[in-house]
Parts: structure tokens; sequence; C-alpha cells
């Protein structure tokens, strides 16, 4: 079985591939997804140590009560923030970033 | 999980990952946000976390990116995709990605390397004993199996349970948020 630092390597990567995304893509949508990856990096983060970890011989479950609470907040978050994209592109007929650079309705 | 199968999940998520960046068509960069994301439940699955996988397929890519591919097709982008990235932005991008990644292998050859302990018949057996005999978790436990979602449901109803009624106000007020969203801008056209 591979070794907690090559899981906590794949998960910084993902997280890196996700923060240069939000840095350089100028499509709302695509940066929305990428935040998505950020998450998910974190999700694999936490689930790596709750199995390096155990409690009572057990995987500790307290990180993964973290993960199920990541994974329902992102839902939402994406339900919300989807909301906003459309009404954004509703008024300003544009979802590209570098023209949204007044925070007037 | 032999580590060959933990690097082969891990090559299709970095893959996916770098192509989400990569695409121009932001349909193209849904799907493999999938790809990226499959690949994860596959790594999931190999830290016995069976549960978490199955939740990452069904809610992320079955239902988070399908919210994704909806709004975009929506939107109707296509004029979109048609745009030269600017050069100040990917070198910000690639020296933000080649900074963090430095940082990380040095913080990573630094700490000490973990094995993961052993989840065997003997260690499910001695975990046994902290629940109740006749209760299915023992009796998986003592029959050698990980019953993981039997688990996570046994500590989110009793150590988890306020913050579990807190996250279900959060999914109604989220609710009640996108459909308020929604009902203000179509109210606007109409004036």
């Amino acid at each position: 079985m591979a070794s907690l630092n090559e899981y906590l390597l794949v998960s910084g990567l993902l997280f890196a591939i996700g923060l240069a995304g939000v840095v350089l893509r100028r499509n709302i949508i695509v940066v929305f997804m990428c935040l998505e990856l950020m998450l998910n990096a974190a999700n694999l983060t936490l689930i790596a140590f709750s199995r390096f970890n155990t409690l009572d011989g057990l995987p500790n479950y307290n990180g993964l009560m973290l993960v199920f609470f990541v994974i329902t907040v992102a839902a939402a978050e994406v339900a919300v923030g989807l909301a906003i994209i459309v009404a954004l592109y509703r008024t300003r007929q544009t979802i590209h970033t570098d023209e949204l650079t007044t925070l007037k309705g | 999980m032999p580590s060959y199968l933990f690097w082969f999940f891990a090559i299709i998520t970095l893959i996916g990952g770098i192509s989400v960046i990569a695409m121009r068509n932001p349909v193209s960069s849904a799907m493999s946000v999938v790809v990226s994301f499959v690949g994860l439940a596959g790594l999931f699955v190999g830290l016995s976390s069976f549960f978490a996988a199955i939740i990452q397929i069904l809610v992320y890519t079955g239902a988070i990116m399908v919210l994704f591919l909806f709004i975009i097709m929506l939107l109707d982008l296509k004029t979109e995709t048609k745009r030269a990235p600017s050069i100040a932005a990917i070198a910000a991008g690639l020296s933000l990605v080649i900074a963090f990644t430095i940082q990380l292998v040095g913080v990573i050859t630094h700490t000490p390397n973990k094995q993961a302990p052993p989840l065997d018949q003997a260690a499910l057996t001695a975990a046994a004993e902290n629940f109740p005999a006749d209760s299915g978790i023992a009796s998986a436990l003592t029959a050698g199996t990980l019953p993981d979602t039997k688990l996570i449901g046994h500590t989110l109803f009793t150590d988890y349970n306020f913050p579990l009624q807190i996250l279900g106000l959060l999914l109604l007020v989220s609710t009640i948020g996108v459909v308020v969203l929604s009902n203000k801008s179509s109210e606007k056209e109409n004036h």
C-alpha cells in the first residue's frame, strides 16, 4: 500500500492544479470547477490522515465526518454559486472575469 | 491496494485536473473534472473509505457536474471559447504552481513517512470490543470486514448529531437562496 507522503503529494499537486486554474482561467464557470478540485484535494488529505492515524484499530472516523460535511457544503455552495452566475449572465451578458470589473448591478 | 493501482488512479486524477485548465471548451473542462473525480474515488477506495468513494461518484460526478453542464448549456457559451489567454495570467498561474510544488516537496521530504496500520482480522476483531456484542458493526468486524458505512452512520448520529442538523438547516437556506436569486433576476427582466 502507498505511504502517507505519496497521498499527500498527489493531494497537494491536485490543489496546486486547482489554484493555477483559479488564477489563469478567465471563464468564471471553469474557475468554479477549479474551486471544486481544490475542495476535493482537501478531502483526499482528510481521508488519508484518517486512514493512517487509526483510532482503536479503526480508521479515525472524525476525519471522514469532516469529508462528509465538506461534500454537503460543496453541494450547497455549487447550487448558490451557479444561481449567482446565471443572474450575473442575465444582467451583464458575459461570464468573462476580465469584463466583470464593477460590483454595481 | 497494491501501489501500482494507487499510481494508476493518481495519474488519472492529475491528468484530469491538468486538462480542466488546458481545455478551451467549458464542456470539455467539465468532462475532465468528471475524469478527475472518478480517479479520486478510486484513491478513496484504496484508503478503504468506500462510503466516501460512492458519495464522490454519486454527488460530485452525478449531481454537481451535471448541474455544471446544465448551466454551461443554458448560457450557450460558444463565443466565450475563442479568446487568447493572456501571457501574464499564464505566467502567474505557472509560477504559483511551481512555487507551491517546490514547497510541498520540501515539506514532504522532511517529514517522517508513515505506513498504513493494517486493517486485518486481528485488528478488526480487537476493535469490535468497543461495540455492543449483538450489534451489526461488531458482527461485521469479527467477521473480518470493515463496515465503513455503518461506522460512519454510527459516528454521525452519536457524536455529530447536532452538526448534522445544522447541515440540514444549511441545505434549506441554500435551497431558499437559489429560489430567491433566480426569482429576482426574472422580475428585473419584466420591468
